[in-house]
């Protein structure tokens, strides 16, 4: 399960310096906390044997780990990076770190939630997908898996209903907001969390060419929303 | 505890005073603050309209982790110090506090076994609170006695292995709900304290009393007649009981002081959100000095007295007698509290007096904190008898 430690969804974003605040409460990505869900569930149906929670960021991402686990995962992965690296990070090599991390995983289903709600970017799942060559089934609202766990069935929400794939195992999942509702993470699996093993990994020692793609031209807050005025009539 | 003593040891002698959570504490408080916002708040106010026992949140309390904080892992309790479990009460208490009494109920009523219960009592009694959501009562306070417990009149009578129990008792919270009471009597060895099933022949169980507020919270009276307990449920010595029924708030005045102090930041935050959507006189209400020094007030009191309960638990985490610790964030937190409240009604204005707004309840619910566990009144003889002692 990939899991994003993002902003937290209360705070309010302020852009300082054409730069976003980034000092703030964070906390895995809700989404993510969907896709955990989602392995969690298929977990207790006895269709998954082993949960692995994996995370890109800096130091304070283990929380998201935490959090995973507490949830129920058995295990995570944590690819370190200094803040710098992270600020600079695009998905495009966060899909590579993924597809590198598979050589040694070998997972049957990668779960993520469909965008982290920092950057809303929606790109991580389907070029995961794409590098490893395997199928995706995005925006899922609805999945089941195969008698023979050989394939599965996702229920993906499109703009004008919803729509039934069947995809073969190894595939990647992404999560939308009406596949479940997550769990409480209880206190005394808080505290078992806590002594789960996280092995960490340096992002700049994976191999990975994290040179950018891409050039911010420019960031800004949204144009303060106006009142709205009287108009005469509607002609 | 050991632990959490050990731990209290290093954040207060490592560079001196630490006045941050611990990262394990913040993880506590963002799961009982997420339950709160999520579970709690949504339920609170019918639950205020029709005085119906929250029994499903206290189960899903329970089984998230949050209920029974202090009793130890070998009962198969958290076993959180007392400062993890105040952390606890605070969020909860922000949701409701009437949710939030139905829960520390049980607290109050294991204190008493916690100090003076042998193993096996603990574990017969301890054990079934955490094997399943059951509740418990601290049945002491009588409609004669409640300030002045030494004057209670429920006679306790030892006939051989067994003490027959008769009196009854008042304003025991989770009395129609319990599974187990702990019972203060007098008798001719002096007071006695008891461990004692619900369902023992000769208890009578009340009515549910209708109060001012935390109106989900069961209060009643309950009744003993001829009561019989074995003397294996005798808490300590005979004798000992008046002693170990005060030594039990050492530990729960601390969280109830916590409860004040989460009804008076709701109280806070929604009177903060209101003064600056509401616009009189072509400005926000919070423009105005009148409004914005009762904001700064509370704001201060708020602070000041989470600060005095952590005080307090963390005295009692660290083995030393907190009681006049306990009373000073007790007394110092209600009476608070109180004030925030009707100053949040007084910021709302009318909207405040009316019941489509949040903070009528809240000024409702804030009364009890003043008298329950312990008066302001008796706090504050506790505080100058302390102080008095002490030589300055």
């Amino acid at each position: 399960v990939g899991v994003k430690h993002t902003v937290d969804y209360n705070i309010k974003v302020k852009v300082k310096d054409g730069k976003v605040a980034k000092d703030v409460k964070h906390s895995m990505n809700p989404f993510c906390e969907i896709a955990t869900e989602a392995a969690m569930k298929l977990k207790e149906a006895g269709v998954v044997t082993e949960i692995v929670a994996v995370t890109i960021g800096n130091a304070k991402a283990a929380e998201s780990l935490t959090k995973a686990m507490a949830m129920g995962a058995d295990r995570s992965v944590h690819v370190v990076g200094e803040q710098a690296e992270i600020d600079g990070l695009e998905t495009l090599q966060v899909a590579k770190v993924f597809a590198k991390l598979h050589e040694e995983l070998q997972g049957d289903i990668y779960f993520m939630g469909k965008q982290a709600i920092d950057d809303d970017q929606c790109h991580v799942p389907q070029m995961v997908s794409a590098l490893l060559n395997i199928p995706q089934g995005t925006f899922a609202a609805g999945l089941k898996v195969a008698d023979d766990k050989s394939s599965i069935e996702v229920t993906r929400e499109v703009d004008d209903g919803s729509q039934t794939l069947s995809m073969k195992l190894p595939a990647v999942v992404s999560c939308d907001l009406r596949l479940n509702t997550p769990r409480f993470a209880t206190l005394p699996n808080i505290m078992k969390a806590k002594k789960k093993p996280i092995d960490k990994k340096k992002l700049s020692e994976m191999g990975i060419d994290l040179t950018p793609r891409v050039e911010v031209v420019e960031c800004a807050q949204p144009v303060e929303r106006q009142g709205g005025g009287k108009v005469a009539d509607v002609d | 505890m050991k632990r959490s003593a050990v731990n209290v040891a290093k954040r207060w002698c490592s560079g001196g005073m630490c006045l941050e959570l611990s990262e394990d504490q913040m993880m506590i408080q963002d799961l009982a603050r997420k339950f709160s916002k999520e579970i709690i708040i949504p339920a609170a106010a019918e639950l205020d309209r029709t005085g119906a026992y929250p029994h499903e949140l206290f189960k899903q309390a329970w089984e998230t982790g949050l209920a029974n904080p202090h009793i130890p892992s070998e009962y198969g309790g958290p076993g959180l110090s007392n400062l993890d479990s105040v952390i606890i009460t605070e969020e909860l208490a922000y949701g409701c506090t009437g949710v939030t009494t139905a829960l520390e109920a049980n607290g109050l009523a294991s204190a008493p076994v916690l100090v003076a219960g042998t193993d096996e009592q603990k574990k017969n009694f301890l054990g079934r609170l955490t094997e399943e959501p059951l509740k418990a009562a601290y049945c002491v306070t009588e409609p004669g006695a409640g300030s002045d417990v030494q004057g209670l009149k429920t006679k306790a009578v030892r006939k051989g292995d067994e003490w027959v129990v008769s009196g009854s008792k008042m304003w025991i919270t989770n009395g129609g709900v319990a599974n187990w009471f702990f019972v203060l009597a007098n008798s001719d060895e002096g007071f006695v304290g008891f461990v004692v099933d619900a369902d023992s022949p000769g208890i009578t169980v009340g009515r549910k009393e209708i109060n001012m507020g935390q109106k989900c919270s069961d209060t009643r009276g309950i009744t003993f007649d001829e009561v019989v307990i074995p003397n294996s449920q005798v808490l300590g010595k005979p004798g000992q009981g008046f002693k170990v029924a005060m030594k039990a708030f050492d530990k729960t005045r601390p969280p109830v002081a916590m409860g004040a102090v989460g009804l008076a930041r709701r109280a806070y935050e929604e009177a903060v959100a209101y003064s600056k959507e509401r616009k009189t006189f072509g400005k926000a209400i919070c423009e105005n000095q009148a409004i914005s020094f009762m904001l700064a007030d509370m704001l201060m009191g708020i602070d000041a007295g989470r600060f005095l309960v952590y005080r307090a638990a963390l005295e009692a985490d660290a083995g030393r007698p907190n009681t006049h610790f306990a009373s000073m964030a007790k007394c110092f937190c209600a009476d608070h509290a109180n004030k925030v409240a009707a100053d949040a009604v007084q910021i709302f204005g009318g909207n405040g007096f009316n019941s489509e707004y949040p903070v009528e309840k809240l000024m409702r619910d804030a009364k009890i904190y003043q008298i329950y566990e312990g008066t302001s009144q008796i706090q504050r003889m506790i505080i100058s008898r302390w102080l008095l002692s002490q030589d300055y």
